[in-house]
């Protein structure tokens, strides 16, 4: 295990956080909620700046549309709600509203991923890289830890653009604070010559374990890479792990259909790349339900598994 | 100045050539819609080609954008752009589609997908209200529709934020593609569910330019609410065989049916 990396916030604290730091600034930002200004952490922020957050209850496709005519009047929009509402209830306004009128939106999925485990699939966003994916002008952001969540969110504030970005709700760990962050370009948070370990959002973590595990037990030297925007892809990267024929595991926090891994897979195969490639995540069924961690460990998303499918991955590839 | 009487038949003459060349367009909504686009933009509204960036500038958010025939009629009369360029509506490749584009000059917002005007028009809204800017924001709603749940999730955050800046406008012509509205899913009464959730509501004649314009210039209707405007309309107005006839929602009128569509509306004029 990587014992040297030390414990952060909540992506979702630090999310709230910059935001604060930002309006102290910028009187043209607005948070926009759905009642969730509690599981947002935004209660500091209304507090602070009541006049630069806009209520609108429990309505996900309003909170969107509002969302959009606000933008379209020169404000500067987070649109916060659960992942789970904002990606599939509002998808419409998300498609019409706010990519297709291109209205400079961050669209803010909090508690993604299965982040809301116990409570059930009525809450979980497993399909959100997938239904963005498929929007036209829209960036897919999942930072890995606090760096990338505050990266993305001041990035995100001063673009002109739409803008996804989801995230959980428990800490996680510092990972790297010396590698810049971009949309639309992954982090290589661990060189390795074996391999690669392609991984976005809250994976991020186990993968850097999985890495650690493989080099102490195996010898063998993965690198990590925070693939942190699934849109648009870090295609310049993916190009020069198809060019070393590198066999590559994708993790994510995702249905299998339609995220990360196909978006890569698809990218280096229509490149005439043939990579060893797998994918994981959460498999095509009734998703189990517990908490995040127990949710992840069931489908093997954790230091151990990932390695496992590491090595079984390489096993194939050598065997091909 | 020329009549808005005129003006308005001299649009429908317009929306039925362009339809007609097109062999596409909501003909019967946008002959519903056009007489109140006519007042909004021509005694209304502050808001041309000249003033299209200003933040100051008012609002106009078309809902039903299936109707964008009367939109980009007068969108042409203001001087966004020549009206020659109607000529390619609806063929490949032109930005003139059907459906309100922002790649149209004075165009505010896309819109095609009902049930979305009113939020952004709420969003527009708000933002006036925390700058303290005058201006107006509009918006055209058909009765049909209303049964888009989203509509009422914002008229609930309208009242709420008693936004009198804001008023929307029903294009209340009692019918939609397939059949009376009353019979598909009925929205009646529309003013008592409007006023109910915190609306100042009136009722008027939708092709009556003068009701119209003094209704428009008294907004709003009472200080802290949003207005709504229900204008009783006929679809395909102005034209004797497509008024209140169902096919002609986005019906394309024959060669024989497009001379006999002019000529009464020539005879109209002539009638001024």
């Amino acid at each position: 295990m990587n014992k040297e990396i030390k414990m952060g916030k909540a992506n979702l604290e630090v999310f709230s956080e910059t935001l604060q730091q930002i309006a102290e600034t910028n009187k043209e930002l607005l948070v926009v909620t759905s009642d969730s200004r509690g599981s947002g952490k935004l209660v500091p922020f209304a507090q602070r700046f009541p006049r630069q957050l806009v209520e609108v209850g429990i309505a996900e496709q309003n909170l969107v549309g509002i969302s959009a005519g606000l933008a379209s009047t020169g404000k500067q929009v987070f649109a916060v709600s659960p992942a789970c509402f904002l990606t599939a209830r509002s998808l419409e306004q998300i498609k019409n509203d706010v990519a297709y009128s291109d209205n400079p939106v961050t669209l803010v999925g909090i508690s993604a991923g299965v982040s809301y485990g116990a409570l059930g699939s009525t809450h979980h966003s497993l399909h959100d890289y997938a239904a963005l994916r498929a929007i036209h002008n829209m960036v897919v952001c999942a930072p890995a830890d606090n760096v990338e969540t505050r990266e993305a969110v001041q990035q995100a504030a001063a673009s002109d653009h739409p803008v996804y970005i989801r995230f959980g709700k428990r800490p996680m760990p510092i990972l790297r604070e010396d590698v810049p962050f971009t949309f639309g370009k992954g982090r290589v948070l661990r060189e390795g010559k074996d391999m690669a370990i392609l991984a976005t959002g809250e994976t991020v973590h186990p993968a850097m374990d999985a890495a650690a595990m493989l080099q102490e037990s195996e010898g063998l030297e993965a690198m990590v890479v925070s693939m942190h925007t699934v849109k648009p892809l870090d295609t310049t990267l993916l190009t020069e792990l198809g060019k070393k024929g590198m066999p590559i595991l994708t993790v994510e926090e995702h249905s299998v259909n339609g995220g990360l891994g196909e978006a890569c897979a698809a990218f280096l195969l229509q490149g005439r790349h043939h990579n060893a490639f797998h994918i994981m995540g959460i498999p095509d069924e009734y998703t189990v339900t517990g908490s995040q961690q127990y949710i992840f460990d069931h489908y093997g998303i954790h230091g151990a598994g990932i390695a496992t499918a590491a090595l079984e991955l390489l096993n194939a590839a050598e065997k091909a | 100045m020329e009549s808005l009487e005129k003006k308005s038949i001299e649009y429908r003459k317009r929306i039925l050539k362009y339809i007609y060349k097109a062999k596409a367009g909501h003909t019967g909504g946008s002959l519903s819609c056009v007489d109140i686009l006519n007042v909004l933009y021509n005694r209304v509204m502050h808001v041309g080609p000249s003033n299209f960036d200003s933040p100051d500038r008012d609002r106009y958010v078309q809902s039903k954008g299936h109707c964008v025939e009367a939109l980009f009629v007068v969108l042409a009369d203001q001087g966004f752009f020549p009206e020659a360029e109607l000529e390619n509506l609806c063929q490949g490749g032109s930005h003139f589609i059907g459906h309100p584009t922002r790649k149209v000059p004075g165009v505010e917002q896309n819109t095609g997908a009902l049930g979305h005007g009113l939020s952004l028009s709420v969003g527009m809204a708000i933002a006036g209200k925390l700058d303290a800017k005058d201006y107006k924001v509009f918006t055209l709603m058909g009765d049909g529709e209303l049964a888009e749940g989203s509509n009422w999730e914002a008229a609930l955050t309208a009242a709420h934020y008693k936004l009198d800046n804001l008023c929307a406008i029903i294009d209340y012509n009692q019918l939609q593609i397939s059949a009376p509205t009353r019979e598909v899913c009925n929205t009646d009464p529309v003013a008592d569910k409007f006023k109910s959730f915190g609306w100042e509501v009136i009722e008027v004649d939708g092709h009556d330019v003068d009701v119209l314009e003094e209704t428009f210039r008294s907004l709003p209707l009472t200080a802290g609410k949003p207005s709504l405007v229900i204008a009783h309309t006929i679809k395909g107005k102005g034209i004797s065989y497509m008024e209140n006839v169902l096919k002609w929602h986005h019906g394309v009128p024959s060669e024989q049916e497009y001379e006999q569509a002019q000529k009464e509306l020539d005879d109209a004029l002539l009638a001024l």
